[in-house]
């Protein structure tokens, strides 16, 4: 729940700007990104995702050891990446 | 991967751990504090203790926030969810904490649905689909979950959704440090801050720390080499004199953090008077509720909540590891009638706990053994 997973915007989602498909370590999932709507990620820009929400931009390099440290960490990021392939947000 | 060697290169380490120890003076003793359960996990999993001198020491902090959920409110959600057609939800870390009776995973056992979610908004869609249903939000976590919250509520406000409700128990990071600093059990000479929490309340929040009590700030990312490096720029400052805040993790914190997020939990929510902290106590606006005008959201008003307080069990010293008195392994049950498959104590139940950290990564020998270091840092 606290961790912070990095996910690369895919899409918008058509007709609802403030939601957006990601990918996760190759789960896509839909996530909300009204949270950056100061500063809104573009498709192939990765963010930083918390609950179902971006909560920051981040680049590759910092994606990509988000994502190490992650892996690294076993169970708690395995749980938290089957909780995000049973999610459907809408 | 050319990138996380950036984070990991272990000659920058080895010339980090030589600056750092150039800077302690003789004879004097430093006590840094990480706030965040994710900085204590990588302390442990890399070993970076062994990387400092013996005169620095890491106390571990209370930014868990499954681990200061106190037992009364496990049992108040489940009394909640005990109500007719309430479906529960919650994260799944909330599942394995116990209250008095046992936790979410045994009250379904005795018939209560309280479901996992990976975010709030599953919740709304649960509630979506399940119109004759009463949806329960059991929401928790500092201010980097709360945000979510509070979107969610103006969304669910938004379709007009009427069977969806959050218990709030949202907590603030800051008055938790301020309770600290307060307390008389404890002399720190700094703060590694947290990062999470940073990018939505941004660093401005932490200046009163550096002013009012003469300590250094430096907010932190997670890769081992910004916590060396987080230690080292507060290593700097005490040794300079200076107490100021300063962000490492720029490249993903902003200073003034997240406008949106703030504006949303400021429309949503409103500080507590006070809150009860497992370890910690009643602290004064600690936490948050739903505001006046999202009522109809607000689960403490549509429910009875018996808000009875039940004291930890008498073994457990999850208190004194949260306020950074006492080490996980110095705890009395810690790795014996204590492990994360039977928990007693919170900060054994989440992966970012104290405890669960040094259960999963510590070594049984707890000196620092810098001729046989385990981090496990690549070479370029």
């Amino acid at each position: 729940m606290c961790l912070g997973i990095p996910g690369e915007v895919i899409e918008f989602l058509p007709e609802q700007p403030d939601l957006a498909r990601v990918d996760v370590s190759g789960v896509r999932r839909v996530i909300n990104v009204g949270l950056l709507t100061d500063e809104p990620p573009k498709p192939g820009e990765w963010v930083l995702i918390h609950v179902g929400f971006a909560l920051s931009k981040i680049d590759e390099a910092e994606a990509a050891a988000a994502l190490e440290f992650l892996e690294g960490i076993g169970q708690a990021y395995e749980d938290e990446l089957t909780a995000l392939r049973e999610s459907r947000i809408e | 991967m050319r990138f996380v060697d950036e984070f990991r290169d272990a000659d920058k380490a080895h010339a980090l751990a030589a600056r750092i120890a150039a800077l302690c003076e003789p004879g004097r003793q430093y006590k840094l504090m990480e706030v965040c359960g994710g900085h204590t996990h990588t302390i442990y999993k890399h070993g970076l203790e062994d990387y400092l001198p013996e005169s620095i020491t890491l106390v571990h902090g209370p930014g868990c926030p499954v681990c200061v959920i106190p037992m009364g409110r496990v049992d108040d959600a489940i009394h909640l969810a005990s109500q007719p057609d309430v479906i529960m939800t919650s994260f799944g870390d909330m599942m394995r904490v116990p209250g008095s009776n046992g936790a979410f995973f045994d009250a379904n056992a005795r018939g209560t649905t309280i479901k996992m979610v990976y975010s709030p908004l599953d919740s709304l869609k649960i509630a979506k689909a399940n119109p004759d249903k009463r949806v329960v939000f059991m929401a928790i976590g500092f201010e980097t979950t709360a945000p979510s919250t509070a979107m969610t509520v103006l969304r669910a406000r938004a379709q007009g959704v009427t069977n969806f409700s959050v218990f709030c128990n949202h907590v603030t990071i800051i008055p938790a440090i301020k309770a600290i600093l307060d307390s008389p059990d404890l002399r720190l000479d700094g703060f590694i801050g947290p990062g999470h929490v940073s990018t939505v309340i941004g660093c401005r929040p932490y200046e009163f720390i550096a002013r009012s009590y003469g300590k250094p700030v430096v907010v932190a990312g997670f890769e081992p080499l910004d916590i060396l490096q987080s230690i080292y720029m507060l290593m700097l400052q005490l040794h300079e004199g200076r107490s100021e805040v300063e962000n490492q993790y720029s490249r993903v914190v902003p200073w003034d953090g997240n406008p949106v997020a703030l504006r949303a939990i400021g429309e949503t929510m409103e500080l507590r008077p006070f809150f009860e902290w497992r370890g910690l106590g009643f602290i004064s606006h600690s936490a948050l509720k739903m505001r006046g005008a999202y009522a109809d959201f607000d689960a403490e008003l549509l429910f009875d909540v018996p808000g009875v307080r039940v004291a930890d069990p008498k073994a457990c010293q999850c208190g004194e590891v949260l306020k950074g008195v006492l080490k996980p392994w110095e705890c009395k049950v810690f790795g014996t009638a204590c492990t994360p498959e039977t928990p007693i104590g919170t900060c054994m139940v989440s992966p970012e706990g104290a405890c669960a950290a040094y259960y999963n990564y510590g070594r049984l020998n707890r000196q620092r053994v810098p001729e046989a270091i385990s981090i496990e840092l690549s070479r370029p």
